[in-house]
């Protein structure tokens, strides 16, 4: 199981790399980090192989035994998310050669981008609370620098917000970090979860999982905490809005929260009813608040932050629901939220290198002009608005049965009720930017460009016709790695002792 | 008892400075504040009355240690705490290159 | 960055040196003693601070310093993750520690651990550098 330690030292490695590399011959730079990016988009699909037969794969770094040693456990869900992670990257990093051209000093960004990779993978695949708090911090100090890449003065006041949000989020992980081992004395997530039973239902139970949901939420930018996120995402390059908005808050606050939830603290819909309720109430006032203040916005790139959290909502609200499918679906929405927000904000990327700007009063008779951008556009707000075919439309599919066998009929129709004001702000770009006849000189988007939107359009296609594939292989699994719950570390443990 | 409370002194000092004070730089320093209020609440949950410092000096030292592994990831939570630090300053170095001003009052060029 | 008088450059061309050594010494008994690399790395950064601050630089020669340093920095963490790879390559697992073992508290002892002090001192000493070059003289090395 040598490749699990690919997936974090592959991406550090070239992110050490690449300075060195800058200074000899800077297109290399770029080819590195594409490579990378490939590299680890087909290690991901071996792992989603070897989850199909080992459902939990426990790597123990430096052969220190858990819980001494820091351990990886990669199941279903890590090898999902591995697997979007470098499906995003790989497009982020060939959209950026061209986009990136009129920066100084652009070798810098891939080194950050693959410092983030680095971090991101780590989170998903350790399987120590610990680890997890450093690959976080590591992944979000790169994304806070990426933010601020173009070092102008909107971007560097962005990033210095989220740098505020961000660390509040980490400082309070970090608390209850502190806490968790003071009362556990162990910093596995299988040991602390076995330890957690036996002070299930205290003050001090409650207490550490709203402090962990409190930070998780600043990351994943649900709905009070949000004010970072409208910021960061105007402001920064658009590959790092697409990276950012694909898959940074899904990894950040989602993962984390649901791993957290379901397999550490071990709740379930059965015997927390009121918690998952919680999570419903969370996950809807996210979905109408930045749904609804979505349609006074004229910037594109704002318009689709407050898209994203709309949709973040509905990831929450899946996991909310609690069983299977609501899970299911929640899961397949993270593949398609990646997919077609990482498409939008490439696609607003297209069009400021093209027209140089993001108002869309401004903006004008695109759609001739840069038809690929616009068609790239139509697919992944389809996508997000739920069309039949398309992989956002199962996603939403399997919520609303989860929220129909779960006895909740009013979340499955305001889940539909509510995609409707999806459909409403994204007619607006549609309608200002690329329907509206007018004059315009902007020229087609370069071909590395057209690449990285056709690849994600050919995926949001793909996925969304052979849905049924990815939920027996990958999503399926992924969705019973986590209804598994505290079966979680009985699984650690018992790889542990198999493997001696 | 009381070594706990004055962490959560500490940590209340640093969050009323980013909350209350319009100087940025001021805003970075209630962020370190906080830093170490966590970072000694963690030190001291390793603490165990009368117990040595966990240095080896000896194979046949008896082991009476204080525990050691809050000790190693509070080093790791400091040196994670420095990037996030000279990260932070340097981008309020260059918001004043840009701005000519440290008060978060007068820098609202963004909409939101 | 102007220099200082005649009484600083004086003291520092006599505490330099051994500042250095000292810093040596932390980070080669980082396993057997408190220190390590990090601890170690920053005397070591300490060591360039002090010498930029006291005699003072122009601009061109901090420009080429903060480029070595960002080289060192990642030779530094290339370092420490080929030592990781070569646990995998030699032994078959990342990070094991494949050196012999030695006598333990002496200083030819620990394995891999040393070497990763080493390389985890390059990597603070230049990224603690290049961050005093970033704060202290961004003017000029803000354009690359």
């Amino acid at each position: 199981m040598a490749f699990i330690p690919l997936f974090i030292a592959l991406p550090l490695f070239s992110a050490f790399l690449i300075p060195i590399l800058g200074k000899i011959y800077k297109p290399l730079v770029w080819l590195l980090s594409t490579a990378v990016a490939f590299v680890l988009f087909v290690l991901a699909l071996y792992g989603v192989a070897v989850s199909q037969e080992i459902s939990m794969v426990v790597y123990k770094m430096g052969n220190w035994p858990p819980p001494l040693g820091i351990v990886m456990a990669y199941d279903s869900f890590s090898a999902f998310m591995v697997l979007v992670i470098s499906i995003i990257v790989f497009a982020c990093s060939m959209f950026s050669l061209r986009f990136l051209s009129t920066y100084t000093g652009n070798w810098k960004f891939y080194t950050l981008l693959m410092l983030m990779t680095a971090g991101m993978m780590g989170i998903v695949i350790t399987g120590d609370l610990f680890n997890m708090f450093v690959f976080l911090e590591i992944a979000a100090l790169s994304s806070y620098a990426l933010v601020a890449f173009g070092l102008k003065g909107e971007q560097l006041e962005a990033s210095f917000k989220y740098i505020v949000m961000g660390e509040i989020a980490g400082l309070i992980f970090l608390l209850t970090i502190a806490l968790i081992y003071a009362k556990t004395s162990t910093l596995n997530l299988a040991d602390i979860s076995t330890a957690l039973q036996f002070a299930k239902n205290t003050t001090f139970f409650w207490m550490t999982l709203g402090m962990l949901l409190f930070a998780f939420s600043i990351k994943a930018a649900l709905v009070p905490f949000h004010s970072w996120l409208l910021d960061a995402y105007p402001a920064a390059p658009a590959p790092i809005s697409s990276l950012l908005a694909g898959i940074c808050t899904k990894v950040f606050g989602i993962y984390t929260s649901a791993r957290i939830i379901f397999n550490i603290f071990g709740l379930s819909r059965a015997n927390d009813p009121l918690f998952f309720n919680f999570l419903i109430g969370l996950g809807l006032l996210s979905i109408i608040f930045a749904g609804v203040t979505a349609f006074s916005q004229n910037d594109y790139k704002r318009l689709l932050a407050y898209s994203s959290i709309s949709q973040v909502g509905f990831i929450l609200l899946g996991f909310g629901i609690g069983n299977y499918y609501g899970v299911l679906g929640a899961i397949l929405f993270i593949l398609a939220h990646s997919l077609a927000k990482g498409l939008l904000f490439l696609t607003s990327g297209s069009v400021v290198h093209s027209a140089g700007t993001t108002d869309i009063k401004k903006l004008s008779g695109l759609g001739e002009r840069m038809s690929t951008t616009a068609w790239s556009f139509r697919i992944g707000a389809l996508s997000v608005i739920g069309m039949p075919p398309l992989i956002g439309f199962f996603a939403k599919l399997f919520i609303i049965i989860g929220a129909i066998k779960a006895g909740f009929l009013w979340i499955a129709i305001a889940a539909g009720v509510l995609s409707l004001l999806s459909l409403g702000y994204l007619l607006r770009i549609e309608n200002n930017v690329f329907m509206k006849k007018g004059k315009s000189e902007a020229k087609p988007a370069p071909f590395t460009m057209r690449v990285a939107m056709v690849l994600l359009v050919v995926l949001i296609v793909l996925v969304g016709v052979g849905y049924q594939t990815i939920v027996d292989y990958i999503a399926g699994p992924a969705a019973h790695a986590l209804l598994r719950g505290l079966e979680y570390s009985h699984m650690v443990f018992n790889y542990f002792s198999m493997s001696f | 008892m009381i070594v706990f409370a004055s962490c959560i002194i500490l940590f209340l000092i640093g969050l009323y400075a980013i909350v209350t004070k319009r100087n940025l730089i001021k805003i970075a320093i209630g962020f370190v504040l906080i830093e170490y209020a966590v970072n000694l609440f963690f030190a001291l949950v390793g603490f165990k009355k009368g117990a040595l410092a966990p240095i080896i000096t000896k194979l046949d030292t008896p082991h009476n240690f204080v525990d050691p592994i809050p000790q190693a990831l509070v080093l790791t939570a400091i040196v994670i705490g420095l990037a996030t630090t000279a990260l932070m300053l340097t981008v309020i170095l260059r918001i004043y290159d840009r701005y000519k001003t440290f008060d978060i009052a007068e820098i609202k060029r963004l909409k939101g | 960055m102007k220099g200082m008088s005649l009484i600083v450059k004086t003291v520092t061309n006599i505490v330099i040196g051994f500042i250095f050594i000292y810093g040596l010494y932390i980070i080669l008994h980082g396993h057997l003693t408190p220190g390590g690399g990090f601890a170690g790395g920053v005397i070591i950064a300490g060591v360039f601070v002090l010498k930029l601050l006291t005699f003072g630089s122009k601009a061109k020669d901090e420009r080429s310093a903060s480029t070595q340093a960002s080289v060192w920095e990642s030779i530094g963490g290339l370092l420490f993750v080929s030592v990781a790879f070569l646990g995998l390559l030699l032994a078959g697992t990342f990070f094991i520690n494949f050196l012999p073992k030695g006598t333990p508290l002496h200083l030819l002892s620990a394995g891999i651990i040393p070497i990763c002090n080493i390389a985890i001192a390059i990597k603070v000493g230049a990224g603690l550098f290049a961050i005093f070059l970033a704060l202290a003289a961004q003017k000029y090395i803000i354009e690359d």
